[in-house]
């Protein structure tokens, strides 16, 4: 199951040119770009691990592009995502994310249901890929 | 758009396209000396523009080596050369920013071990898309202390230098004889360092006109004796030591201004024209220590 979320989620995933295209356009409205990944695919799952610090002082694409290649060699069997921050007074939050590389394999959710007082269902999703622990998910 | 139908290019048009003739006459008026310099970097500039015609006819076979040093006595124009330089490249289209990140040893090289590769990736990472410039680039090596973490900075620049030459260009600066050792303990630099610039001492004139142009620049201007205290005050400067060409003038005018500013307010100053706060006399001037310094070269 192909998960989407952040800007674009509906075109295919990007490519290297239109994530390119779409740092170089954050740079011109002064925000600080940064890589984030996580191998827990669940949809509430907001708080990623940082990859080193948002760049706040680049002016090309290429750096940053640089640092995703990096963060693709070393974690290239999870989501990674872009994250654009924007500093200005009253922003002060991300204008723009979304994901740069997905798991070759993604196994999707299984639904669980709890059954409750009454006839009530409590319904959750877990996905197939957190049975095994962090770190060695997404691995065959 | 400069084609015309027997697939001919007007090199001309081309040329006044990137505004590049612009920037070649602005380096002409404001660079007062540096032939040399100047006729390396016209010729730079005119392989640049030939590479660029000869890519829109898809006759380029890549991006040519860039990266450049610039040796050369202290406050010769380096730097203000490499600004240019930037300029230049980015009206070319060689870079895509046409920024100048200028560094020194400190901003690449760490104090501690893991603290130096993060850094030269973050000066890296800055002056992508525009030039890095480093300053006195032979400090990066410390021959003498084998713990010392400039070498590896030297590595991932290289390996920078070499891998995305699209995407940035490094120039590096320094005084000649050590920027020689430098490259000859770093053979790899010298092959990648395609224009080796040297800049040349400024002449007697040259510093005069030098002086003459940053007065004017700050609504300043010599007086008769003061000009001609201060021809006598460069032939002085320039036979002692730490001479450093403009930038040793550009402290002998900001001295001379304190002073004159002194004599304006010490005179008690009741009726002041606007010629005379821009005025710098000979007696601003004769004041300074380099007179009574050097008693073979001095008359007075």
């Amino acid at each position: 199951m192909r998960i989407t979320q952040g800007c674009f989620s509906f075109l295919p995933d990007l490519t290297d040119d239109q994530i390119s295209a779409q740092v170089q356009y954050c740079l011109s409205k002064g925000w600080a770009v940064s890589f984030e990944f996580t191998d827990d695919p669940h949809p509430r799952n907001t708080y990623w691990e940082m990859w080193g610090l948002p760049m706040f002082d680049l002016k090309d694409a290429a750096g940053a592009m640089l640092e995703l290649k990096e963060c693709r060699r070393a974690f290239g069997d999870r989501y990674i995502r872009l994250c654009g921050f924007d500093a200005t007074h009253g922003w002060e939050s991300l204008r723009i994310s979304f994901l740069v590389n997905r798991p070759k394999e993604e196994p999707g959710f299984s639904l669980e249901r709890q059954e409750m007082g009454g006839r009530n269902i409590r319904y959750s999703t877990r996905s197939y890929a957190v049975k095994r622990p962090e770190g060695s998910r997404y691995q065959p | 758009m400069n084609d015309d139908q027997a697939g001919r290019i007007s090199l001309k048009a081309e040329m006044a396209d990137a505004g590049i003739a612009d920037v070649l006459a602005e380096l002409d008026r404001e660079l007062i000396g540096l032939k040399p310099v100047k006729a390396r970097i016209q010729e730079i500039a005119s392989l640049l523009l030939v590479e660029r015609v000869r890519r829109k006819l898809s006759l380029a076979t890549g991006t040519p080596t860039l990266h450049m040093s610039f040796t050369g006595n202290p406050g010769t124009g380096k730097t203000t050369v490499a600004l240019r330089m930037a300029a230049i490249l980015h009206r070319l289209g060689f870079v895509r920013r046409g920024h100048l990140v200028s560094v020194t040893r400190d901003d690449l090289v760490g104090q501690y071990i893991g603290h130096r590769a993060p850094k030269t990736k973050e000066i890296l990472k800055k002056a992508m898309g525009g030039v890095l410039f480093i300053d006195e680039a032979y400090y990066l090596y410390r021959p003498e202390n084998e713990r010392d973490y400039g070498q590896e900075a030297i590595e991932i620049l290289l390996q920078v230098m070499e891998n995305q030459r699209d995407d940035l260009v490094v120039i590096l600066a320094g005084y000649g004889d050590r920027m020689e050792k430098f490259f000859e303990s770093n053979p790899g630099f010298r092959s990648r360092i395609a224009h080796h610039i040297d800049f040349p001492d400024y002449g007697e004139d040259e510093l005069l006109h030098i002086a003459v142009t940053m007065l004017a620049q700050q609504n300043y201007s010599f007086s008769t004796g003061g000009r001609e205290a201060f021809v006598r005050y460069i032939a002085a400067r320039r036979a002692q030591p730490h001479f450093a060409n403009a930038r040793s003038i550009r402290n002998a005018l900001d001295r001379a201004r304190l002073r004159a500013a002194y004599r304006l307010v010490s005179s008690g100053g009741d009726s002041v024209t606007a010629e005379d706060l821009s005025m710098i006399e000979a007696a601003d001037i004769l004041a300074s220590r380099v007179f009574n310094q050097s008693p073979p070269a001095e008359r007075s």
